[in-house]
């Protein structure tokens, strides 16, 4: 299972202080957790909402940082991409994955799978347990859709604009977390509906 | 205009900050005004929206509008409350006709608070029919265990009740669906839904169409007949399937029940792990179970083996396979999941010219095993109808390092099973631990998975594998290569590889990580880039790392297993080679997590290790302090780890001192210490005055003391009456006055050394009364250095009450408030003035 599928940023931002990411997307899946454990039942509904946001914001920093060291360790500059090198893009992505302690932010331990396209980080919080391989794979093919669909290399505000289009992109790629095991046929017949989704 | 005085330059800057402040303010109110503004017109909108949504054909621009409010509602942390009517609307729209309306008003939703008393537009009954994104919605809503509970019954039996009417994928979402509940709360199951959804993966897993889905025809003059006459579904090199569905069988379209075999197969494992987990929670359930068990078995009778209707070519693997339709449901289930796994097994070995296929692949080979090590561990029997089948998978991956993330899971399964079925494991070994991290210690993945296996395991490595220890040097050059990202892993886990054996080897190699990393950095560069090109710079290190003559010296660090020798002689031209890394970031990173791990070591060592190990381990943090890659930081911050835990130790046991007396004496009467080890020296003289006492150790003698005492005297002398060496900082005042106290303390267990000690004293006094002095720069301290020495003095003059104060006997430490010599002193001395006075 997965447990959410953030986008945020990981560069610097003028607003925000060091060290902060901006979540620009975030999709928790399944039903909250604040609900079924114990020490958080007492929380009210607008309380349990404020805690699920900051846990996206947590795993925000905790990816952030990772990339950000990262990149400082491997030395490489990062080019500059235009829209139309969506796949270039995703080529020189860096990738990693964080462990998520158990109460840091979640109540037991999840691995954080990062994908890091220029200044913006893809993540997929996923049980530690979970086919990571196959992770991996659904969450390049959702930043591929995601970076071609909402023209994330371009200077535009679609992902904000159009996040409609990534829950349409998620409930069929990664319904409700569950992640799919597509072979290309599968797969193709999936991306033809979303094809007909983005024309919409 | 004259020179601006220095007053009106102040004032100036006082006058732009206060302006500074005041547009501060200024913005901030704005913010303010905007906010306020905000809310109004956030009203206007909220109503602009209802009307818009009233109209019947909903038009872009209430799109545009939905995902407007989406963005509101998303950007506050705080929630906001939407107007009556407007909740209803939207909650109406879930089940709008076109999608894109579905998503939006699921999505805002999700951002706002369910009105009270509000439910989703479903009664009690038609909660699977909602559409996929209404669920979501629905999901995310549930406000406790029991919800969820009721809510799983009805998404369960929806799937009893239906076969496949209403439009197809109205189904799939339904089994994600169940696996998300499950997942959150497992304890909703009851074991009619084990039996229940058991039942139906079998059917979907092993009993999927083998012909073809209806996306073949679609059009086209001449597909006609076709469509009359389905096409078997392909493998994936082409080849017609000869056997039943799985992920990996490839059509032009594909059938309801194909797609459920994808979903069925995509939750199985999660299923097998949380009915495992159900079942075995209570016994009274379970007798229970086998009652209803035993009852469902006539219904699987009456399920016919589709299989064999079909009447398709059967492969080896459903040839193999015993009949199982006389099994009860869960263990019918097993024994088609193992069927399913040993079919994929078979698939995964043909040739595929889609990397997204091949990755499938590998995905599925991971997949496929730990299925099969979850029904193993389930059903002990099936270990050896399993082995032949993951052994000839090792024995057909294991020298394809592309391969290193499916051996994991097989290196799981014979961890689990290799006992049992007496099997040897130890190939699988030499590869876990020694190829993989050696050539892939840069694979963030690789690492994360190895090292949570480890975690996991780490019991039974401990008690199986001699090996797992062994390899320290090897596993921790991914905490070299990559530290910030696996020294979580590695607190945990370096508990476990501090035994009596490895310590002193682990501590070397622990300091040596930097030069570990850097090693990894040259070694990765040479095989990257070709000799010639060095990225624009020539480096002395990597020149270094080719040259045969330290070829030695890099193979010693890249060792993949301890135990050839503790460290190596020529460290220092090491460290002289590989100067020029302590710049590069992965080193630097690296050489951060050090300090961390030298406390988790000895924090572990001191609970097992005797004696002489500890003595030696004393030795060897007074070499390495002077032997270590030159980051400044990073030795700064392991002098401070080895000062912390040296104190530790001798505090532990104080014969400790007396057994390495030669080394320590050594250390402190080198001038040079103070200098560039302060924190060290400081502390290692304390040590010393503190616990070189016959009283914590018979051993010790006059002879030791006075030698001890002279060793200390010399340096003494030496920084109070000569500049510092030029570079240096002046000696701190710290070191004079434990130098100072440790004289004292030694003195007064062998008298005869009073008056040295007094003169010395006596002239301190004199040459500071002069004025300043070179060897300390500021007033205060060398006030407070004063006050001591006359402390001491004329503490010295009565040597019984000295020796009472100084070298204290056990039951006046015993005090808490004892404990720290230099606060207690002022206090013990008041006590014994009052005692005089009073007299």
């Amino acid at each position: 299972m997965v447990r959410c599928f953030l986008i945020h940023t990981v560069c610097q931002l003028s607003a925000l202080s060091a060290g902060e990411s901006r979540v620009l997307y975030s999709r928790v899946f399944g039903p909250d957790e604040g609900v079924l454990s114990d020490q958080h039942r007492e929380l009210s509904p607008e309380e349990r909402r404020l805690l699920q946001k900051e846990k996206a914001a947590v795993v925000a920093r905790q990816v952030r940082s990772a990339v950000s060291l990262f990149r400082e360790a491997s030395d490489r500059q990062l080019m500059e991409m235009v829209p139309g090198d969506e796949a270039l893009a995703l080529q020189e992505a860096d990738s990693g994955v964080v462990r998520l302690r158990a109460g840091d932010p979640f109540s037991e331990e999840m691995s954080a799978l990062w994908l890091g396209v220029q200044s913006l980080a893809f993540t997929l919080v996923c049980e530690p347990h979970e086919n990571l391989l196959l992770a991996e794979g659904t969450l390049r093919n959702l930043t591929r859709h995601c970076l071609e669909h909402l023209h994330m290399l371009g200077q535009g505000s679609e992902v904000l604009l159009r996040s409609h289009r990534i829950d349409a992109l998620l409930s069929r790629l990664l319904p409700h977390g569950q992640l799919l095991f597509l072979n290309h046929r599968f797969a193709q017949s999936l991306e033809k509906e979303v094809v007909a989704y983005m024309a919409k | 205009m004259g020179p601006v005085s220095p007053t009106q330059c102040l004032r100036n800057r006082l006058r732009l900050r206060e302006r500074e402040r005041q547009r501060e303010r200024e913005r901030e109110r704005e913010r303010e005004r905007r906010r306020e503004i905000q809310e109004s017109e956030l009203q206007k909108f909220y109503s602009r929206l209802v009307k818009l949504l009233q109209a019947k054909e909903l038009s872009h621009e209430t799109v545009d509008s939905l995902q407007r409010l989406h963005i509101i509602l998303f950007a506050t942390k705080f929630t906001r409350t939407l107007p009556v009517e407007l909740q209803k609307r939207l909650l109406s729209l879930l089940s709008a006709p076109a999608e894109q309306i579905q998503v939006l008003s699921s999505a805002v939703l999700r951002e706002t608070l369910p009105l009270s008393g509000q439910e989703l537009n479903y009664n009690q009954e038609n909660a699977a029919q909602l559409n996929s994104h209404a669920a979501a919605l629905l999901l995310s809503r549930a406000g406790s265990r029991a919800e969820l509970s009721s809510l799983c019954t009805q998404f369960l039996r929806s799937l009893e009740s239906r076969q496949s009417e209403g439009p197809a994928h109205s189904f799939t979402h339904i089994l994600p669906i169940i696996n998300t509940m499950l997942t959150h709360s497992p304890e909703c199951l009851t074991e009619d839904h084990v039996t229940l959804l058991s039942k139906k993966l079998v059917d979907w897993l092993r009993y999927a169409s083998i012909t073809q889905g209806g996306g073949a025809s679609s059009g086209g003059f001449f597909t006609g007949p076709r469509l009359r006459q389905p096409m078997p579904v392909a493998e994936l090199d082409g080849t017609v399937s000869g056997d039943f569905f799985t992920v990996l069988c490839v059509g032009q379209g594909f059938t309801e029940d194909q797609w459920m075999n994808v979903y069925s197969f995509s939750m199985l494992r999660h299923w097998l792990l949380t009915y495992h987990s159900v079942s075995t929670g209570s016994t009274t359930a379970d007798t229970a179970n086998r009652v209803r068990l035993s009852l469902s078995l006539s219904h699987s009778l009456s399920n016919d083996d589709r299989s064999e209707v079909d009447g398709s070519v059967v492969s080896m693997v459903s040839a193999t396979s015993s009949s199982s339709r006389l099994l009860p449901p869960k263990e019918r289930l097993r024994e088609k999941a193992f069927q399913y796994c040993q079919r994929l097994i078979e698939q995964s070995d043909r040739k595929t010219h889609r990397r997204i296929d091949a990755e499938l692949q590998k995905a599925c080979l991971v997949e496929a095993v730990g299925i099969l090590d979850c029904v193993c561990v389930e059903d002990a029997s099936l270990v050896y109808r399993t082995f032949p089948c993951i052994k000839a998978l090792f024995g057909r991956l294991s020298s394809d390092l592309s391969f290193a993330r499916v051996l994991l899971p097989i290196a799981q399964f014979y961890l689990n099973h290799g006992e049992m079925a007496a099997v040897d494991c130890e190939s699988v070994w030499k590869v876990v631990f020694g190829r993989f991290p050696a050539e892939l210690f840069n694979d963030a993945f690789l690492a994360h998975e190895l090292l949570r296996f480890l975690r996991l395991n780490l019991e039974s490595l401990q008690l199986r594998l001699p090996q797992y220890t062994r390899s320290f040097p090897n596993l921790l050059k991914f905490l070299a290569w990559n530290s910030p990202a696996v020294v979580d892993d590695f607190v945990d886990l370096l508990p476990s590889l501090v035994t009596t054996g490895t310590a002193v080897e682990l501590l070397h190699t622990l300091l040596d990580l930097p030069c570990l990393s850097a090693t990894l950095v040259l070694q990765h560069r040479s095989t990257c880039l070709p000799i010639s090109d060095t990225g624009g710079r020539s480096l002395v290190s990597l020149d270094a790392f080719r040259n045969p003559s330290f070829r030695g010296l890099f193979l010693f660090l890249l060792r993949g297993e301890a135990g050839s020798g503790d460290t190596i002689d020529r460290l220092s031209t090491l460290h002289e080679q590989l100067a020029e890394a302590a710049s590069w970031p992965r080193v630097v990173q690296c050489a951060q997590t050090v300090p961390v791990l030298l406390h988790i070591f000895f924090n572990t060592v001191v609970t097992i290790a005797d004696q002489k190990l500890l003595a030696h381990l004393i030795l060897v943090m007074l070499e390495r302090s002077s032997l270590l890659l030159s980051l400044r930081t990073f030795i700064r911050e392991v002098h401070r780890v080895f000062s912390c835990h040296l104190l530790r130790l001798c505090k532990l046991q104080p014969s400790l001192v007396m057994d390495q007396s030669h080394e320590l004496v050594e250390f402190a009467g080198t001038t040079a210490n103070v200098y560039n080890k302060e924190e060290m020296y400081t502390h290692v003289v304390w040590v010393l005055g503190e616990y070189l006492s016959v009283s914590c150790d018979s051993r010790c003698s006059v002879r030791l003391i006075t030698s001890c005492f002279e060793a200390l005297e010399a340096v003494l002398f030496e920084i109070t009456s000569s500049t510092p060496p030029p570079g240096s900082p002046c000696p701190a005042p710290r070191v004079i006055t434990t130098l100072m106290s440790a004289l004292a303390k030694l003195a007064s267990r062998s008298h005869d050394l009073i008056p040295r000690v007094s003169l010395f004293l006596s002239k301190l006094r004199s040459v500071t009364r002069c004025g300043s002095v070179t060897w300390c720069s500021d007033e205060e301290d060398l006030v407070a250095i004063v006050t001591r020495g006359e402390e001491l003095w004329s503490l010295l003059k009565t040597p019984g009450v000295a020796q009472s104060v100084l070298t204290p006997s056990a039951h006046v430490t015993t005090p808490q408030w004892h404990k720290d010599t230099n606060v207690s002193m002022p206090l013990q001395m008041r006590a014994l003035t009052s005692l005089t006075h009073s007299q």
